[in-house]
């Protein structure tokens, strides 16, 4: 993996702002084009208000920052009036109303969720209530927009997911999910022990009663979600996401203690350590050395493995821009596509879904000018 | 101050081949990359009156138009815009390339500019003050528009009308004007000389042709302007002229609807549209000589101060 000088001005950016001071225009030109590919542009105006270092930012380049951040503040307006809209919709089943990933950064004040800009709110129910959460949802406006009955049937019998919902007069979508990975997958989380831990949002809306996981489990869940998934164009946005959170909450060193265990229990110990390595690695996240030694000895896989994997993210991790890759960049994104496909079903069922998607569910017009 | 003018022809496509043209329009720096001939003839024909970048360090948008990969070259051949990566629009056939090229600069624009509130309207200007002219396609907007700046009044945008947050003033951004079929050939009559890019036939909005901005209203690019007028046009065939006042509450609304960032701004977006509709006076107006509607527009009294 690249020393920390090589790597991408972005990424640099994130992990020592102070870095900036001796930049010159052209290094902030290429540092904004590949924060826009990354889709971190207001991210880095968060980054360098939060070190006091946005005056330090040439005007030309500090405008875009500026633009960004008008967008990230419309957004978290736009968040909390949906995550409201969501939960004047749940309140007669009596259900707290769990947020997960974006949303439960927003909502909870966490700086993950400063300039974090995502197009759905993703909230956990319990299964049995998710046929009663689908109702009230379509009641109140929320229409799924896969109508093909082979997508039916992939949300509702392998995923854990219902099929995303889109309010149809605000286009606003929603992903309800009873559990964090599918049941095809190879880990299974149990719901029920993260929904028992959650805690308050310290939402700045105390009308609502809002949840959001428990820190250790917020933590992994994110882990979770990058490193089983197959799509990497959020990926560098993903492990700014864990560091934030490892920041935060690595204030309180029992945060760490918990953070093994944990998951062990649910099962999640290969992502968690992916997450510890990869965050320090690329974000020179806090990570104690104790912790990073328990996670390795949890969850890391065998040496030529591991050799592998740090070969496959710490291509995918980088920025999307064509500055930021090598010859393998490209292999390396499909190579974690197809496995991330793998570790969610067992692979006759992922043929056979791949054979459907491929040549029986009818084709989707792509998007026009 | 170098213009496009100044580059010799190859020149020009050199750097279009190369590393890029670093070509000034209004407050942003555009870098532009293609090997497409309709877009360096589009780029020689329109914008010979631009100023290029006093440096290639930095670059508001970077904006590549490739050719379609060699198979795909030799039958119905494609353009494609690659913001650096990020591939926002559908390809579309090569032919179109110089309509695409209009289409994105101002998408780059009304997607990010979000120190202006940006109205979808074409705006011009004289002795200082600016009319506005929101309308949906097919009133004439841009017919109009085209008529008025090669009558006395400075162009400052034909689709992209920008008012700074900062101060509530017009930002020009003058770049060529969007014609649409029969408009095109009203405006080859009306405008002795008028130059235009080879009209486009068969595009998502019909035929299209780009008028050249005047060189006048490109040199004054910097100077900003007051808000004065709000005028609703809507070209009727055979109608009479008539200008009727329109009231503020109204107006409001209408440009609310056609701003690219409205609500996005938030209470900034309130403020700057509040202001704009309190500094202007607001009409609707119906016309159907463009004679009869540039003596109209001549005669709007100025605000009082």
């Amino acid at each position: 993996m690249m020393a920390p000088a090589q790597l991408p001005l972005l990424v640099q950016l994130l992990r020592a702002p102070a870095c900036v001071s001796g930049w010159s225009l052209k290094q902030w030109d290429l540092m904004l084009r590949q924060a826009v590919s990354a889709n971190l542009t207001a991210s880095v105006w968060s980054q360098l208000d939060g070190a006091g270092l946005l005056d330090v930012v040439p005007a030309a380049a500090r405008r875009h920052l500026d633009w960004a951040h008008c967008l990230a503040l419309r957004h978290g307006r736009a968040v909390r009036w949906e995550v409201r809209q969501i939960a004047e919709a749940l309140a007669p089943l009596g259900l707290p109303l769990l947020l997960l990933k974006g949303a439960a950064y927003v909502m909870a004040g966490l700086e993950a969720g400063q300039g974090r800009l995502f197009s759905d709110i993703d909230i956990l129910v319990p299964k049995e209530r998710i046929n009663e959460v689908e109702s009230r949802l379509l009641l109140k406006g929320w229409m799924s927009g896969h109508h093909d009955p082979y997508d039916q049937r992939y949300y509702r019998e392998w995923m854990h997911e219902l099929p995303p919902m889109e309010h149809v007069k605000r286009e606003t979508m929603i992903d309800v999910h009873h559990a964090i990975l599918p049941p095809t997958a190879r880990a299974h989380p149990d719901s029920r022990l993260l929904r028992a831990a959650a805690v308050a949002a310290a939402g700045q809306d105390c009308a609502l009663v809002l949840q959001t996981l428990a820190p250790v489990d917020m933590v992994l869940h994110s882990a979770t979600h990058l490193f089983f998934d197959g799509e990497f164009d959020h990926g560098l946005r993903d492990i700014v996401d864990l560091d934030r959170l490892l920041r935060r909450f690595g204030a309180d060193e029992s945060f760490w203690l918990a953070l093994t265990p944990r998951a062990l229990e649910l099962g999640l110990q290969r992502p968690l350590f992916y997450a510890l390595r990869y965050a320090s690695w690329l974000l020179d996240s806090p990570v104690p050395a104790a912790v990073m030694a328990a996670a390795a000895q949890a969850g890391s896989p065998n040496p030529g493995l591991l050799a592998l994997m740090d070969g496959l993210f710490g291509r995918a991790l980088l920025p999307g821009h064509p500055s930021c890759g090598d010859g393998a960049s490209a292999f390396a994104r499909f190579s974690l596509y197809v496995r991330g496909n793998w570790l969610r079903m067992p692979p006759l069922m992922l043929a056979r879904h791949l054979f459907h998607k491929a040549f029986i569910s009818p084709k989707v017009a792509v998007g026009k000018v | 101050m170098l213009t496009v003018g100044a580059l010799s022809r190859g020149e020009l496509d050199a750097r279009l081949a190369g590393r890029g043209l670093y070509l000034q329009t209004g407050p942003f720096i555009n870098a532009i990359r293609s090997t497409i001939s309709h877009v360096s003839d589009g780029i020689a024909l329109l914008y010979a009156d631009y100023p290029l970048a006093a440096s290639t360090e930095f670059a508001d948008f970077h904006l590549h138009f490739p050719r379609s990969p060699l198979p795909r070259r030799l039958w119905r051949a494609q353009v494609r815009f690659d913001h650096d990566g990020v591939k926002p629009f559908a390809p579309l056939p090569e032919d179109q390339a110089w309509p695409m090229f209009e289409w994105v600069l101002n998408w780059c624009v009304s997607s990010r500019a979000h120190s202006y509130l940006m109205i979808h309207a074409a705006v011009v200007e004289k002795n200082g003050f600016a009319a506005i002219l929101p309308a949906p396609p097919g009133s004439g907007k841009s017919t109009l528009c085209a008529a008025l700046v090669h009558r006395g009044w400075r162009l400052l945008s034909d689709e992209l009308t920008l008012v700074r947050l900062s101060d509530g003033l017009l930002q020009p951004l003058p770049r060529p004007v969007s014609l649409k079929n029969a408009s095109i050939d009203v405006i080859r009559n009306y405008v002795d000389g008028a130059v235009f890019s080879r009209p486009i036939h068969e595009t998502l909005k019909g035929t299209v042709a780009h008028l050249k901005a005047p060189a006048d209203s490109v040199a004054r690019a910097h100077e900003t302007a007051r808000p004065a007028w709000i005028v609703f046009p809507q070209y009727e065939a055979g109608a009479a002229t008539s200008l009727t006042p329109l009231a503020p509450a109204r107006a409001f609304m209408e440009l609310a609807g056609n701003a690219f960032n409205y609500s996005l701004l938030g209470a900034d977006g309130f403020e700057a549209l509040a202001g704009l509709i309190g500094s202007s006076a607001s009409y609707q107006f119906r016309y159907s000589s463009l004679d009869e509607a540039i003596a109209t527009f001549n005669r709007l009294a100025p605000p009082a101060p």
